[in-house]
């Protein structure tokens, strides 16, 4: 029954006529390098428009106020590419704030590292605790942490009952991290940069980074080629809950007053950020990088529009059509890229 | 080397395996020896599957012992086989559609270089080492996103090559692949054979097994028939015990009245994919559309039907005119379409049977815009019934069905339509020999009843056997009409390769 050709043409294999090189990887480039092109087309209008929105205390003011969006990205970018959604991050980000200033205010001799890594680790339980949830009782991430987005912020609101921490409960030193820099960038912002790189390193270089992106791609094929999927799905809600008690940390650090309200409703701006930075909550895809440049933008918006002067009103709805807009742009690429991926048969015309 | 003093690399020893009710291995045992391509087969739904996932790690199983060199070994997880040298290319290719075509290879076992970062360029080049000898061209960096599947397959393929398994597993590895292509996975499989792999092949095509594999086991019902060498065997003994009664013929096919033409399709062509494509089908008539894998068969009947654009050219279906682009006019106008890849496109695999055997009759089933379990359930039944189903409760995952019964349910939800065109796209892909007959039998009663059936099909004895014409494609252009009394095995092949017969040395 072999159908097996007379003479060996070659493979029907399907190679992109050509050099069809490497799509995907240019149009994750193209993707990022989009997102990157408006925010340096939104800072220079706005500096053209008004030069004092580059001025050092501008400078200073966009990377602090990107810095707590941008390491948030970061965290749910990793749980995004494992096609999982962390909603919890808002409360998470609330209780390591608040839990780090009850710490430094109640001990007051407390080495400012320390309590760094407390509000950091206070995150980390948290995010072990959503990747348990998820691995162990199968129920969607979505539900799960919907679920502990209340808890946590049941536990925020208990813990502080009703009290508020003033900058001056906490040490000098700690407040100081918000203040100091290098090269005119803040130390949050270097903070928020070193966080990127590691991430994004680990991400693209290392084996168990790239699994993430294979749970996320295919859960199935994952499991049948041998990856843990489930030690990694927890790792990437752990990371991510590390990463949102730094940010809670930092967000202390910087505005010095806290209570049990901070960083609410904050977990569908991060999942904004990081879709529009080209994250697909569809799993498998999306870079660091590309969440990063996606914080930005909306922290350069939030801070552009009233130099524009345009009603806050309408900030919502720019970033509504921003998402849109970013979703629109990955549909038409895909459809693009299947179209010249698809090709490899393509030789009849 | 006797095998009897060295104990093989993989051996399974009296294994049981059940799924709820349904016992999917009775006590099987299997001893895969080194330097030996040890064939498997038997009817769909005999537990050969079943049995790959668990030589894999995937299922454990009940009762039993997996023998890894003679040692008891447990395959709690798909990483466990692994260590112990077992490869498995799976009958359906598991690939990560977002990572590029080398990551796919090596997830999992990356190369490291310092740090213990990848090394990229060390996967790149084994990627490309690893096609090359499997004779391919598919750029390692591309994503697996948008492969065929026959270069998935061979992605797959070469992810096996790379792993240097000591046994390896082909769960009807040909399936997909053209002849040109399964030669070049033979002859690899030859090699590590002599290198002294062990391997098992599934194939439901009987010139593979008997042309590659040395011994041949065959299952019934989840359990052990029959070793033997192949050389001790022929097709009819094997068939016979593989469905343990005789099969009168394999392609029973009917005289029917051919009526009007149905469908005439006029100068399709759509830019790159295929050109200048007419042909017309009547009533209870079989046209086969045959063609290399790529030839662009499917991309032709998916724009007909109207999920596909094309460019240019028109579709008349009894001398009406169909829009182009949108199936819900087909089906309205008396067509149907059995895709290729019933898995993805063709069924709904988390969904029960009845809802998957009744989803195009929702409206028509429905009362007051409510759409009750009975109904649907009394429909599925009658269709099971006519299309002799077997299923332990309608309410059951149609993934749970073997590969025969799931195109039996497809088949139902589109006969159900009363089509008056039926597109069939490779009928019989990875269905046993004994439901291959049924579906056979059914196409031609079918157009019997006045059916036309438009058939695509890279099966030569399936296109000779049930068609009344065949149109052979080649690179995306119809480069032969051939009545059924003019088709044979080398007029299809050479208009299949874009050759005259002339030309051919």
């Amino acid at each position: 029954m072999t159908h097996a050709p007379a003479t060996a043409p070659e493979s029907t294999a399907g190679a992109p006529p050509g050099n069809g090189g490497r799509p995907a990887r240019t149009r994750r480039r193209f993707r990022e390098i989009g997102v990157l092109l408006a925010v340096v087309l939104l800072i220079a209008a706005t500096w053209l428009h008004n030069p004092g929105f580059l001025s050092t205390q501008g400078v200073r003011d966009l990377f602090l106020g990107a810095t707590v969006l941008v390491i948030l990205a970061i965290g749910q970018s990793l749980v995004l590419i494992t096609r999982n959604v962390d909603l919890s991050v808002g409360s998470v980000l609330g209780l390591s704030a608040f839990g780090t200033a009850a710490l430094f205010a109640a001990l007051p001799g407390l080495p400012v590292p320390v309590g760094m890594l407390a509000g950091a680790a206070i995150g980390l339980l948290c995010g072990l605790f959503n990747g348990l949830l998820v691995t162990t009782v199968k129920v969607p991430a979505l539900v799960v942490t919907l679920g502990t987005l209340y808890i946590y912020r049941g536990l925020d609101h208990w813990w502080a009952g009703g009290r508020q921490i003033n900058a001056a409960d906490l040490p000098a030193g700690f407040l100081q991290l918000g203040r100091t820099g290098l090269l005119g960038i803040p130390l949050p912002a270097l903070t928020a940069i070193a966080v990127a790189i590691a991430i994004g390193v680990y991400l693209s270089r290392y084996s168990s980074g790239r699994e993430l992106y294979a749970i996320g791609s295919n859960a199935e094929a994952a499991r049948l080629s041998g990856i843990p999927a489930g030690r990694r799905v927890v790792l990437a809600f752990a990371l991510n809950g590390a990463l949102a008690g730094l940010a809670g940390v930092l967000f202390t650090a910087r505005y010095g007053t806290v209570d049990s309200t901070v960083g609410t409703g904050m977990e569908l701006q991060v999942v904004a950020a990081a879709v529009v930075g080209g994250v697909a909550l569809t799993g498998g895809v999306g870079t660091v990088f590309g969440a990063v440049l996606g914080g930005i933008l909306m922290t350069t918006i939030t801070a552009a529009l009233p130099i524009w002067q345009i009603d806050p009103f309408w900030q919502q709805a720019v970033v509504g059509v921003l998402i849109l807009a970013a979703i629109g742009l990955d549909r038409l690429l895909a459809l693009r890229t299947a179209r010249r991926l698809r090709g490899g048969g393509a030789r009849g015309a | 080397m006797d095998p009897s003093e060295v104990p093989p690399p993989l051996a399974l020893v009296d294994v049981t395996k059940s799924f709820g009710s349904v016992r999917a291995l009775r006590g099987l045992s299997l001893e895969l020896r080194a330097g030996e391509i040890h064939a498997l087969v038997g009817e769909n739904g005999a537990g050969k599957s079943t049995l790959v996932k668990t030589i894999a790690g995937v299922h454990r199983p009940d009762t039993g012992q997996i023998l890894s060199d003679g040692e008891p070994a447990v395959f709690a997880a798909p990483a466990d086989a692994q260590r112990a040298g077992v490869a498995v290319i799976y009958q359906e290719p598991t690939l990560f559609p977002d990572l590029s075509v080398a990551e796919n290879i090596f997830i999992g076992r990356q190369p490291r270089a310092r740090l213990g970062t990848i090394d990229r360029a060390r996967m790149r080049a084994e990627t490309a080492e690893a096609f090359a000898r499997l004779g391919v061209d598919i750029d390692p960096d591309r994503p697996a996103n948008g492969l065929s599947i026959a270069d998935q397959q061979l992605v797959e393929i070469a992810k096996a090559l790379t792993r240097r398994a000591r046994v390896l597993i082909m769960d009807e590895p040909t399936a997909a692949l053209s002849g040109v292509e399964a030669e070049r996975l033979f002859t690899v499989a030859r090699t590590l054979r002599d290198a002294g792999s062990a391997l098992l092949f599934i194939s439901h095509r009987f010139d593979e097994v008997f042309s590659l594999c040395d011994r041949i086991t065959v299952v019934r019902d989840g359990a052990f028939v029959s070793c033997d060498p192949t050389a001790d065997l022929d097709v009819d003994t094997v068939v016979r015990r593989m469905v343990g009664r005789e099969v009168t013929s394999l392609y029973p096919k009917e005289e029917a009245e051919h009526g009007d033409v149905v469908l005439e399709v006029e100068a399709l062509t759509r830019t790159g994919v295929f050109a200048d494509v007419s042909f017309s089908v009547r009533a209870g008539e079989i046209v086969a559309l045959a063609g290399l894998v790529g030839a662009g068969r499917s991309e032709v009947v998916r724009a007909v039907f109207g999920v596909d654009r094309y460019d240019a050219g028109s579709v008349r279906v009894a001398g009406d005119p169909l829009p182009a682009g949108r199936p819900k006019a087909s089906i309205r106008a008396g067509m149907a379409l059995v895709p290729e890849d019933r898995r993805h496109q063709g069924l709904v695999m988390e969904e029960s049977i009845g809802r998957n055997a009744t989803s195009t009759r929702r409206r028509v089933l429905s009362r007051f815009g409510l759409l009750g379990a009975r109904a649907e359930h009394a429909e599925a039944r009658a269709w099971g019934e006519r299309l002799n189903l077997k299923y332990g409760s309608l309410d059951d995952a149609v993934s749970t069905l073997s590969g025969g019964n799931q195109q039996k349910v497809v088949l139902a939800k589109w006969l159900s339509t009363e089509p008056r065109v039926l597109f069939i796209d490779e009928p019989t892909r990875g269905i046993d020999v004994g439901t291959k007959a049924e579906v056979h039998r059914l196409l031609s009663t079918l157009a019997g009843q006045g059916l036309a059936i438009v058939m695509v099909s890279s099966e030569l004895p399936e296109v000779l056997g049930m068609a009344d014409r065949v149109l052979v494609m080649h690179e995306g252009r119809i480069t032969a009409e051939l009545d059924r009394a003019q088709a044979d095995e080398e007029s299809v092949m050479y208009a299949a390769t874009g050759q005259r017969p002339s030309e051919a040395a």
